[in-house]
């Protein structure tokens, strides 16, 4: 336990001295300028203009640079003989697996807490608070694909390229499942069921994310306890399968 | 490299050697580098505005995947989009210069993203709806009824505005008439004001369509949607004075018929006193509009 709270300090360490802070603090500064400006523009409804289009804002950025933190982090320990260092030590795999996780974890808690104190200024605030709650967890999934990502391919691009379309297509999956079964011109032919069979295979392999961290939440206050549950449970279960398929690769690999 | 910035004379700790640690041939490249990017710009020419036209409509489809599952503010990139698209760097387009065929469906697209969204509805109204040119004021007030129909109680207000609109600035009283008996026949809630219900009874009346006036403001008094003593007593008001206006229309037309007919003159009594009839708890169905034919 000790070895998973001191590598999951390291890990923190890292990004304190990365100047992970100044960044989370510029893209919210330049969010909050933009939703500013947004407001200007937008010719009713201000304060949902620009507490969506922040959201929005701050979700990609925490999301990329979390993400890319997580990645150049587990990597950079593969790279510079830190893994083997940890390791050679009376360490088992699983605990640095579950350590670099913990960190992982709680800069993106930082992360999330960082953009709800930008966008209280926009937003109400037990809405805000379900957002950054929701964020936080979405941001959770987020690093454990980057650490199975940064395992599995070792090279930064494609790890970081793969976590990308992990995301994005973990967020359009129920756009592409509505539309794979709607009724069409082609709806009955064969290459139409097997793109529907696909898709629907695809959404059972990858988790909900669209229904995390929704901007409707601050433009509408429509968030609820039931979406931050929701967001919990599948979080925790796939953050689980990601750590278990993480750890398995690590077994595997030969140092 | 400290070592080196020592032994050159330079300050003690510098972390950087001195430029003549460079080679003369790096140097040269970047001044020269440097003076091809100047005459490069120097000899571009001027940009110059050109305004871009609206793009069309993507297909429903595409915009809920590009919304990643975040429709709400794909909805507001969108609106932002628009609103911003007569003023370009540079060239500024008159809303007449607009293609509005193109502007509504925008319009509807980014409805269909965010129902809740109350901007599109108002740029349609207020500020699309506003360009001189019937034709396009009418396009958008089309969009602006035909969305009104699927969420009646959050957007009366624009069709509300339209009808004020279609009457006074298009001088079209029966289109007026049409949008305001929408807004009474449809908008139920209990956050619907007064004047917006009674609108289309006013307006028939002025319109001189006395029978659809009364048979308006009876459906009002006797729907039980009426509630407050004094618009009870203004719509009783209203009605009263409507039925002495047909009264008198009626006493008219039987004066011109004797007169025609070059019989004896016809004595008209005083008008009767307003009895509830069967057809006023009804409202009217002339041109009735229902949620159902709404996106024909």
């Amino acid at each position: 336990m000790s070895a998973v709270l001191v590598i999951a300090r390291m890990t923190v360490l890292e990004a304190v001295r990365g100047r992970f802070a100044w960044l989370v603090a510029g893209f919210a500064s330049v969010g909050c300028v933009l939703a500013v400006f947004a407001g200007e523009v937008a010719i009713t409804g201000t304060q949902g203009f620009r507490s969506g289009l922040l959201g929005a804002w701050l979700r990609w950025c925490a999301v990329l640079t979390v993400g890319a933190f997580a990645i150049s982090s587990a990597a950079g320990d593969a790279r510079d003989k830190g893994l083997d260092l940890v390791l050679s030590m009376p360490v088992p795999r699983g605990a640095y697996c579950a350590g670099k996780l913990a960190g992982f974890a709680a800069v993106g808690t930082f992360s999330a807490t960082a953009c709800a104190f930008a966008l209280a200024w926009f937003a109400p605030l037990p809405q805000t608070a379900l957002w950054a709650a929701s964020l936080g967890l979405e941001l959770l999934v987020v690093c454990a694909m980057s650490l199975l990502c940064a395992f599995t391919f070792t090279h930064v691009e494609w790890a970081m390229s793969s976590v990308l379309g992990f995301y994005v297509l973990s967020r359009s999956m129920t756009a592409l499942q509505l539309i794979a079964h709607a009724p069409g011109a082609e709806s009955g032919s064969v290459a139409w069921s097997f793109i529907r069979a696909f898709v629907d295979a695809l959404a059972y392999l990858l988790p909900d994310l669209d229904r995390f961290t929704e901007s409707e939440w601050l433009i509408h206050g429509a968030g609820t306890l039931a979406d931050l549950g929701f967001a919990a449970a599948q979080a925790a279960v796939y953050t689980a399968l990601l750590g278990a398929a993480a750890t398995f690769d690590l077994y595997r690999r030969a140092l | 490299m400290t070592g080196a910035a020592t032994a050159t004379g330079g300050a003690a700790g510098s972390r950087e050697r001195p430029v003549a640690a460079v080679p003369p041939a790096v140097q040269w490249m970047l001044a020269a580098a440097l003076a091809l990017q100047v005459g490069w710009h120097a000899w571009r020419p001027d940009p110059r505005a050109e305004a871009q036209l609206l793009g069309p409509v993507p297909a429903a489809s595409a915009l809920q995947i590009a919304a990643l599952g975040d429709q709400a503010a794909l909805a507001r990139m969108l609106m932002l989009r628009l609103l911003v698209h007569d003023r370009q760097p540079g060239a500024s387009i008159p809303f007449m210069h607009l293609d509005y065929e193109r502007v509504a469906g925008w319009l509807d697209a980014i409805i269909d993203l965010d129902p809740r969204a109350d901007a599109p509805l108002l740029a349609a109204a207020r500020l699309y709806g506003s360009v001189s040119d019937p034709g396009r004021q009418r396009t958008m007030f089309a969009l602006v009824h035909r969305r009104f129909l699927e969420d009646p109680d959050r957007r009366w207000p624009w069709l509300a505005h339209a009808a004020v609109m279609a009457k006074h600035r298009l001088g079209d009283p029966v289109l007026a008439l049409r949008y305001a008996r929408a807004v009474t026949e449809h908008a139920t809630g209990p956050r619907v004001p007064a004047w917006v219900r009674d609108m289309s009874a006013l307006i028939a009346a002025d319109l001189g369509e006395l029978e659809t006036a009364r048979i308006i403001i009876g459906g009002l008094l006797h729907g039980g949607r009426v509630g407050d003593p004094s618009e009870i007593r203004f719509l009783g008001a209203r009605l009263e004075e409507i039925e002495a206006r047909a009264a008198g229309r009626a006493r008219r037309e039987a004066a011109g018929r004797a007169g025609r007919d070059a019989s004896p003159s016809t004595r008209v009594g005083a008008p009767p006193a307003y009895k509830p009839r069967a057809d006023d708890r009804r409202t009217a169905s002339l041109g009735s509009d229902s949620p159902r034919n709404a996106r024909r």
